[in-house]
């Protein structure tokens, strides 16, 4: 068991390793750095100056010496120099993203004012004292320019609130899907199994940008009059209660749990016609007895992959609902970082989320093991 | 519960049970009645479809959603169950009735532990508390003579061998003491061996706990050893009832004649008597014929009687205790008449030598740890040892032994699935035994075909009959033309005396029988001249089995094929085969001719083997051996011989040469060799296992 789960975790660093190089690939192309240059610097730098900053910052190989030369003299014009200006792809990447984790020392020079720059010299700080690696693995993520504030100080509060409502998510979801699952699975085809059937399949099919906006619509606004709810999640970050809180949790839970509701009603239908239920039956075992003790266990085998499925998929939903409701957790972040090219922000919140698809994958399979003894993984 | 009762425990009368569907009401059963007094076994025996099981369900009220009992009332103990409450059936179901199943691994719940199963009757019938209904598994485990109750108890059912597991099902039908257990084909999917001491079992706990039995079975010889009273059953109607003996040896309804004509028992030869295969099939159940039932497919048929009324009576057969038959004629017929019209055929010389095995080998190296394949040490699977035979021109040469023995791969390899560890195999002095399939010229792959088990799998089920044949015709490179082909499909479709109509049918528009011949076509397709049959007629019914086989042996017959018929049914073997190879762990212990093998001197367990074969004979008399335990696996075989740790005559060895080295091959007469330690004088004085009473 050991064993496997040290493989698992094996597997998992690679994947992570794999992912975050392709996100960190995709942010750092051109012409996201060169948004970044001029959000940075300002918005009516040349294409040189734009490479010069990106250069002086790490972010890409330094200018050719002699173009600059040729450019300053006047030997070519700003427009024959631009042209030159490397912007596909720079080997620098490399050095970058190994920087980035934390493998390779942080980048440092001197500007013209003779200061000491660097990677992992913050702003303010003597460049003396800084240290030498600064990356994911030192546990500096970096700074996000929109939040101008440290990564993990920013995403720390959000990923809180993330937490806080995945977890009433999942308390909503799983058990009523369950509980409507195994109430539809158990008499195959009767009244009970064709309503809950029906009400499943409406929720799956129902998308959160579709729930969400119909909710907010009917429970919040005056053109319904039931006002019941506040159409916005912003106040329950701080004081989370039924009123603020229950739309957006609802919206994300009902999506999921129409899918969960069909895996284990077809599960539990398929389990309710093996033979051992009719040897329990035959047994002289009650009815209420079969489901629980004979046929929930098999019956949730395959429905529990699936929930577990469900947490990755629920940064999916949380990302709309969280925009939709002005919740202000991982999701919103994420818009909030890709529209504003937060470069170390995105990177950040894409290893969370590698991580939360490869754990729930890990409990999952471990989940397998313990509820099927047929499966051994030792 | 009233436990003075003492009128019959089981008294069905007149049921007739339906299953409703859109289209209309299919009748499964009709008029059935039975009666069975308290510690009788009554035996249940008819083909597939013919509604045994839909009896036993109607018993335990449990026909699902279409069905329903239409007529009739099933009394317990005096008490109608139709009339019962769901409250009142649950509590007699599992503690007065008890029931027993075909497949003992689906019928155990997979995610919960033995003991739990088993605890769970008397918690609930009893009310007792889990310290005594752990007792009372403990004690039950015990009884059905299961090594390490403990163990066993604490295991979950995938832990356990197949044998352990219908010996779990049948103390789970024992924990309340049933007044009433129904065996619903409890040993179909054992091997032989296991089958005996199951049934063994049965037999001794039945006595012990003084329980009436209701045992379902399509296997008559299994219901001769087991039952005082029998109920033959054809299309839902009973056709037959009465004692064994009276049924057995007096029979007084054509359709039991025709099934006992059917099968192959002590005495039937493929040459001299062959088997009487019963013409057509067997109706569907809303297609059956007015009048008698069997009608169509009878002999005795008479048009204008038989078919007069609508249904035909059930009558008393004078003279014996409770026998009834449902036939109008049964006092006209002259039971006696010996079997008229048999064809006699030529017994067929085997020619040359087409195959030869020498010293065959086939191991398989297995992981011990499937997840860490490269960590875990490495095992290996002996599943050949040393196999040495010839087969000659239109020979048959059966292969027997249970599930595990290396039948199979000794088939794999032959084929070309899998390719040899060591040895050779010659198909006319050319080594093919490292050829993969895919390596093979054509006219090789066409040499050696296969039949294989099941039917209902190895067809493709979108594609036509004649094109599937047609199929293997092209890979065979038969014909140059798809016109060619055709013409020859069709007269592979006469060869299995199929109609050629059939070719334009789907396999699932086929009966089981029926989709076998297209199998036994496909195999001879490309001119086979050895066929390996593996298990061919076993998923088939009795009377369907008859008339593949003679099928089989006809075109071997005709077209001198070398036949390698794989099989663990003894009594077919001994019908059809030329010689016989008995195989246990990969090792063959004994190859010798069909009469060799089946006299004394035996190797032990063969001799176990014959032993375990249910013979559906009054007159027959058996030796009973019943093995201990189960195969060893392949993975971990026991030092020496294989067989010692099932072996009842190992201590008639001196020196415990059995524990330590592996028997040489001793040849005791002409092409008779047996692998085993026995001194000759052991071997001489041997009794044969199966004795045909005189009269």
């Amino acid at each position: 068991m050991g064993l496997f789960i040290l493989r698992r975790v094996g597997v998992m660093l690679m994947t992570a390793f794999c992912l975050t190089f392709i996100v960190f690939v995709m942010t750092n192309l051109y012409p996201n750095l060169e948004k970044l240059a001029k959000s940075e610097g300002n918005f009516r730098m040349t294409d040189i100056e734009v490479a010069t900053w990106l250069s002086n910052n790490g972010y890409r190989s330094p200018l050719d010496d002699q173009l600059l030369a040729d450019l300053n003299a006047g030997r070519i014009t700003q427009a024959e120099a631009s042209e030159q200006v490397n912007t596909g792809f720079d080997p620098r990447i490399f050095r970058n993203y190994a920087e980035w984790l934390g493998v390779y020392p942080g980048w440092t020079r001197v500007d013209r004012d003779g200061n000491q720059r660097g990677r992992c010299i913050l702003p303010g700080s003597d460049p003396a004292e800084a240290p030498t690696f600064c990356g994911v693995l030192q546990g500096h993520w970096g700074w996000s320019t929109v939040s101008k504030a440290p990564v993990t100080e920013a995403l720390g509060t959000r990923m809180g609130n993330t937490g806080f409502l995945m977890l009433c998510v999942m308390l909503l979801m799983i058990p009523s899907a369950l509980i409507v699952g195994v109430l539809a699975g158990m008499r195959e085809g009767s009244a009970l199994d064709r309503t809950l059937s029906t009400f499943s399949i409406t929720t799956t099919a129902t998308p959160e940008y579709v729930s969400g906006v119909l909710f907010i619509a009917i429970f919040t606004s005056s053109a319904v009059g039931l006002k019941w709810f506040k159409g916005t999640a912003t106040s329950a970050m701080e004081n989370p209660n039924f009123e603020n809180f229950f739309l957006p949790v609802l919206t994300i839970a009902l999506y999921g749990m129409g899918y969960i509701a069909r895996m284990t009603r077809a599960s539990m239908a398929e389990v309710m016609t093996a033979q051992y239920i009719r040897t329990a039956r035959l047994k002289g075992v009650s009815f209420g007895n079969i489901v629980m003790k004979h046929a929930l266990r098999n019956a949730l085998i395959a429905p529990f992959t699936v929930i577990m499925l469900q947490f990755p998929w629920l940064l999916n939903g949380v990302v709309i609902v969280e925009t939709l409701f002005q919740y202000k957790g991982v999701g919103w972040e994420l818009v909030r970082a890709a529209g504003n090219n937060d470069i170390e922000m995105l990177l950040a919140i894409s290893v969370v989320s590698v991580f939360v698809v490869l754990v729930t994958q890990l409990i999952s399979d471990i989940g397998y093991v313990y509820l099927n003894p047929r499966i051994s993984v030792t | 519960m009233t436990d003075d009762y003492d009128g019959p425990i089981l008294e069905i009368d007149d049921l007739s049970i339906s299953f409703f569907t859109r289209l209309r009401e299919i009748p499964a059963v009709m008029d059935f009645s039975v009666r069975v007094r308290p510690g009788e076994a009554v035996g249940l025996v008819g083909e597939s479809g013919c509604g045994k099981s839909t009896v036993a369900l109607g018993v335990m009220q449990d026909l699902g959603k279409n069905g329903r009992i239409v007529g009739g009332s099933i009394k317990f103990k005096g008490r109608n169950l139709n009339e019962m409450s769901q409250e009142e059936l649950r509590h007699i179901r599992g503690s007065e009735i008890a029931m027993i199943y075909q497949e003992p691994m689906a019928s155990l719940n997979p995610a919960m532990k033995i003991a739990k199963q088993l605890m769970e009757v008397p918690m609930i019938h009893k009310g007792v508390s889990k310290e005594e209904a752990y007792e009372r598994a403990l004690q039950v485990v015990t009884d059905v003579k299961l090594p390490d109750p403990k163990r066993i108890l604490d295991s979950y059912p995938h832990q356990l061998s197949g044998g352990q597991q219908q010996r779990i099902v049948i103390a789970l039908a024992l924990m309340a003491e049933p007044a009433l257990l129904i065996l619903d084909e409890p040993t179909t999917a054992l091997d032989v061996t296991v089958e005996a001491a199951v049934v063994q079992l049965v037999k001794e706990l039945g006595e012990k706990y003084g329980t009436s039995m209701l045992f379902i079975s399509h296997n008559l010889g299994l219901v001769l050893e087991t039952c005082d009273r029998i109920c033959v059953m054809y299309s839902g109607e009973a056709v037959e009832t009465g004692s064994i003996e009276d049924v057995f040896d007096k029979m007084q309804h054509p359709y039991t004649q025709a099934l006992f004509r059917s099968i192959p028992l002590p005495g039937a030869d493929k040459n001299a008597r062959p088997l009487v295969a019963i013409p057509g099939n067997f109706p569907l159940p809303h297609e059956r014929p007015p009048g008698c039932n069997f009608g169509p497919r009878c002999d005795y048929f008479e048009a204008g009687r038989c078919d007069a009324m609508d249904r035909i009576p059930m009558e008393d057969v004078p003279g014996d205790d409770r026998h009834r038959s449902r036939c109008l004629k049964f006092q006209e017929i002259d039971w006696n008449a010996p079997l008229v019209s048999t064809s006699t055929n030529e017994k067929a010389e085997p020619g040359k030598v087409v195959l030869k095995m020498d010293n065959l080998k086939k191991y398989y190296e297995v992981a011990a740890n499937a997840l860490f394949g490269s960590s875990g040490e490495k095992k290996v699977v002996k599943a050949n040892e040393t196999l040495s035979f010839e087969a000659r021109e239109s020979e048959t040469l059966a292969i027997v032994g249970e599930s595990g023995c290396g039948k199979s791969t000794f088939a794999k390899v032959l084929m070309g699935l899998e390719t040899a560890t060591d040895g050779q195999i010659l198909l006319d002095n050319r080594n093919i035994e490292s050829t993969p399939i895919e390596r093979r010229d054509t006219q090789t792959v066409a040499d050696v075909q296969m039949v294989f088990q099941n039917p209902f799998d190895t067809l493709n089920p979108s594609m036509t009959v004649g094109r599937q044949i047609m199929r293997a015709l092209e890979i065979f490179e038969h014909g140059n033309s798809d016109e060619d082909r055709r013409q020859e499909m069709l007269r592979l479709l006469d060869l299995v005396k199929l109609p050629r109509a059939f070719a334009e049918r789907m396999p699932r528009q086929l009966s089981g029988g029926q989709k076998q011949r297209v199998g036994i076509a496909r195999a001879f397709a490309g001119g086979a001249r050895i066929v390996v049959a593996d298990e061919p007629v076993s998923a088939l019914d009795v009377s369907v089995q008859a008339a593949v086989t003679d099928l089989l042996m006809e075109i071997q017959r005709e077209q001198k094929t070398t036949l390698l018929f794989i099989s663990h049914d003894l009594s077919i073997v001994r019908y059809l085969s030329d010689r016989v190879m008995v195989m246990y762990l990969g090792h063959v212990v004994e190859l010798g001719t069909t009469d060799q093998v089946f006299s004394p001197p035996y190797h032990p367990y063969t001799e176990a083997l014959l032993s375990a074969v249910p013979i559906a004979d009054t007159h027959v008399e058996k030796t009973h051996i019943v093995l201990e335990g189960d195969i060893p696996s392949a993975m971990n075989p026991p030092p020496g011989c294989p067989f010692q740790t099932r072996c009842r005559w190992k201590d008639k060895v001196p020196g415990g040469l059995c524990d330590k080295e592996v028997p040489p091959v001793r040849v005791m007469a002409d092409g008779h060799q047996i692998k085993c330690h026995l001194a000759d004088s052991e071997f001489d004085a041997m009794e044969p296992v199966i004795k045909i009473a005189a009269e």
